[in-house]
């Protein structure tokens, strides 16, 4: 239910609006009362029933009631809910019943089920379509690599289970994860995100132009100096312009922040360090990228130098790069076709990614 | 440095405020002795105590600046250049080097103390390829003065400030890693406003050359994005192009009889890399490789 006239906080937006839960989402409590979408959490956390309560602002009639009772006052609350807003008494006001340490248990619980709940619902439609309000708004912030030049980064897990390690930052230009600049996210779990989200975000809203910034503004004099200076190749994607994507992905949104041009080249005095040098450079591989992205369709290059070529697939099947219709090869017109069907239906229906019920499997 | 809160706006008199809190703690409380350090602290007193690099270093924002012997400032061969790059370079040296006793307005001592910033800024991209100034900045390194790479495979290694050309107001300041040999941007505004040039495109390399014990080893750990455990097949096809590049410059490296760098264990971690993988655009094509 929606509780939007009220003037009490509910539990999410006052639990949203701490400081250090800025990258947090408002989890619909249509999403929370689908019980479907909890399956599996009730043995992960201590008190489930309680901090269930707490986190949907429900208050049971009488708190020395047995469990079932509780269960059909809840029932009561949804229906009547609206015509009689007083069965609704906030978390806080009900604080004086329970004895302090009980309701500190139920407290951490009710946060520790709010971040896992929060993990299954920013990878279901509404969730991961508000965060994308949140990206928009850059309230993730940007990617601390210079050459990414403040590319939008967003929250994700290296641990799918609570209490292993706290949020980190996913940069879709450079493709790596970095620590939240500020001290105050170094107590938020990284599993109340989860490992999936960033990417599933990225393979949703494919129109997004990741690389937009790396291309259109240098961000310095001194960077576009920089570039002059370095390879020449700078930015010579040497990519056919006809690709269209590449094991899935549109050439430039395929890690814009990376490849010639975006390496730093060591120098001392306009020299440069060479890698036979103790110190020179070692770590260059880690932000390179073929400058023909087709490069990297693996099946097709496979294949082209086939170790002994007794059974090689049909085209059809082992093509990873779309090419745009036109001048295209018959062979691709099929994959083409099917792709364009796919494409952006990650927004809406018809994927298998909106299901709410999909992050609830996991 | 103690950056405890002094703002940029204290004036150069504080040093000594500061270095007397850094010598007695809780001095604050004595508020006689407090008073009396104030009297002491006149601006003729300035033979030996470099008040004004001390403020300069100690206050709010400099934190990445170390402080340069007034033995290398005062050798004019250090400083060859520079008059013609720093206004009012000559009252700016006697303020940096605590000989200044011009009578002007408040707007022209702002003048100055601005030059003496940036001449300050400027000598600093000399000294710190000294052998004194590369000690000094060893030694800010060590305590992390210039903060930690945010790279999480990094590891919390150690950073160095940077500038991506050595001629002044071109770019600021900017932070090297040497573990992914990448650069980063400071993460306060106070610093992400200073010149680069005050640090320049070289010294964080001669540091390296100079300690190569201070070179961290390698890693070849890296973030696999993945989607409901699978991998994204884009993200894996382009780490395995990127691994193939990086084995070529292994064998280039033993061809040449070096040292690779890498850590040890790690050759075998990444074999295990048949995991299934997952196509960008739909799930249509969730395409297992091999
Ligand atoms: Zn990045
Ligand atoms: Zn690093």
């Amino acid at each position: 239910m929606s509780s939007s006239s009220q003037v009490t906080e509910s539990w999410i937006s006052s639990f949203c609006g701490l400081l250090g839960h800025e990258y947090f989402a408002e989890v619909s409590e249509d999403f929370i009362e689908d019980d479907f979408n909890l399956t599996g959490l009730q043995s992960q956390v201590p008190m489930y029933k309680e901090a269930l309560e707490m986190i949907l602002d429900v208050e049971p009639e009488d708190d020395d009631d047995e469990e079932e009772e509780e269960e059909e006052d809840e029932e009561d609350d949804e229906i009547l809910g609206d015509e009689r807003p007083t069965a609704y008494r906030r978390a806080s006001d009900r604080r004086h019943l329970r004895i302090a340490s009980d309701l500190s248990v139920i407290e951490s619980s009710a946060e520790l089920l709010y971040g896992l709940i929060h993990q299954r619902y920013i990878t279901s439609r509404p969730g991961i379509q508000q965060m994308a309000e949140k990206y928009e708004l850059q309230h993730f912030g940007t990617c601390p690599r210079v050459h990414c030049n403040s590319t939008k980064v967003l929250p994700v897990g290296l641990k799918d289970s609570p209490g292993h390690e706290t949020v980190k930052l996913f940069c879709p230009s450079c493709l790596d994860v970095y620590t939240p600049p500020n001290s105050r996210f170094q107590t938020v779990d990284g599993a109340f995100f989860g490992t999936t989200f960033p990417s599933l975000f990225f393979m949703t809203f494919t129109d997004l132009d990741i690389g937009s910034g790396i291309r259109n503004n240098p961000s310095s004099t001194a960077q576009a100096l920089l570039q002059i200076q370095t390879e020449t190749t700078k930015g010579t994607s040497t990519t056919p312009a006809n690709v269209t994507s590449i094991n899935g992905v549109a050439p430039h949104n395929l890690a814009p922040g990376i490849g010639a041009g975006n390496i730093y080249g060591p120098r001392i005095y306009g020299f440069r360090v060479s890698e036979r040098a103790k110190s020179g450079p070692r770590m260059k591989w880690l932000r390179m990228k073929p400058a023909d992205v087709t490069e990297l369709d693996e099946t097709r290059r496979y294949w082209e130098n086939p170790p002994d070529d007794a059974d090689r697939p049909h085209d059809d099947d082992l093509n990873m790069v779309d090419v745009a219709e036109g001048k295209s090869v018959d062979s691709r017109k099929k994959i083409s076709a099917r792709r364009k069907r796919t494409n952006g239906s990650g927004n809406g229906g018809g994927s298998p990614m909106d299901t709410n019920g999909v992050g609830a499997a996991g | 440095m103690s950056d405890a809160g002094q703002g940029v706006a204290a004036s150069p008199r504080d040093p000594v405020r500061e270095k007397v809190r850094e010598l007695v703690p809780g001095i604050e409380r004595l508020s006689l002795t407090y008073g009396a350090m104030d009297d002491f602290n006149s601006e003729t007193d300035s033979d030996y105590t470099s008040y004004w690099r001390d403020w300069f270093i100690s206050s709010r924002g400099n934190e990445y600046f170390c402080e340069i012997d007034e033995e290398y400032l005062t050798d004019r061969f250090n400083l060859t250049g520079l008059n013609t790059e720093v206004q009012y370079y000559q009252y700016a040296l006697d303020l940096v080097t605590d000989v200044f006793d011009f009578d002007c307005d408040d707007d022209m001592r702002e003048q100055i103390e601005k030059s003496a910033r940036h001449l300050y800024g400027l000598v600093h991209a000399r000294y710190i390829v000294t052998t004194r100034g590369l000690a000094k900045m060893l030694e800010k390194f060590k305590k992390s003065d210039f903060g930690k790479c945010p790279r999480v495979m990094c590891d919390s290694q150690p950073l160095l400030p940077m500038g991506q050309s050595d001629m002044a107001n071109s770019s600021p300041v900017k932070l090297y890693c040497a573990r992914c040999e990448d650069l980063y941007n400071p993460k306060s505004s106070r610093h992400a406003i200073i010149d680069g040039a005050y640090f320049g495109t070289s010294f964080h390399n001669i540091l390296f050359q100079v300690y190569p014990i201070m070179l961290p080893p390698k890693t070849q750990r890296r973030y696999e994005p993945r989607v409901f455990g699978f991998k994204v097949h884009s993200a894996a096809a382009l780490a395995r192009w990127q691994a193939d590049e990086r084995e070529k410059l292994k064998d280039r490296l033993r061809g040449a009889r070096i040292e690779s760098g890498f850590e040890e264990d790690e050759a075998e971690a990444e074999e295990e890399d048949d995991d299934e993988e997952m196509e960008g655009d739909g799930f249509e094509g969730a395409t297992v490789q091999q």
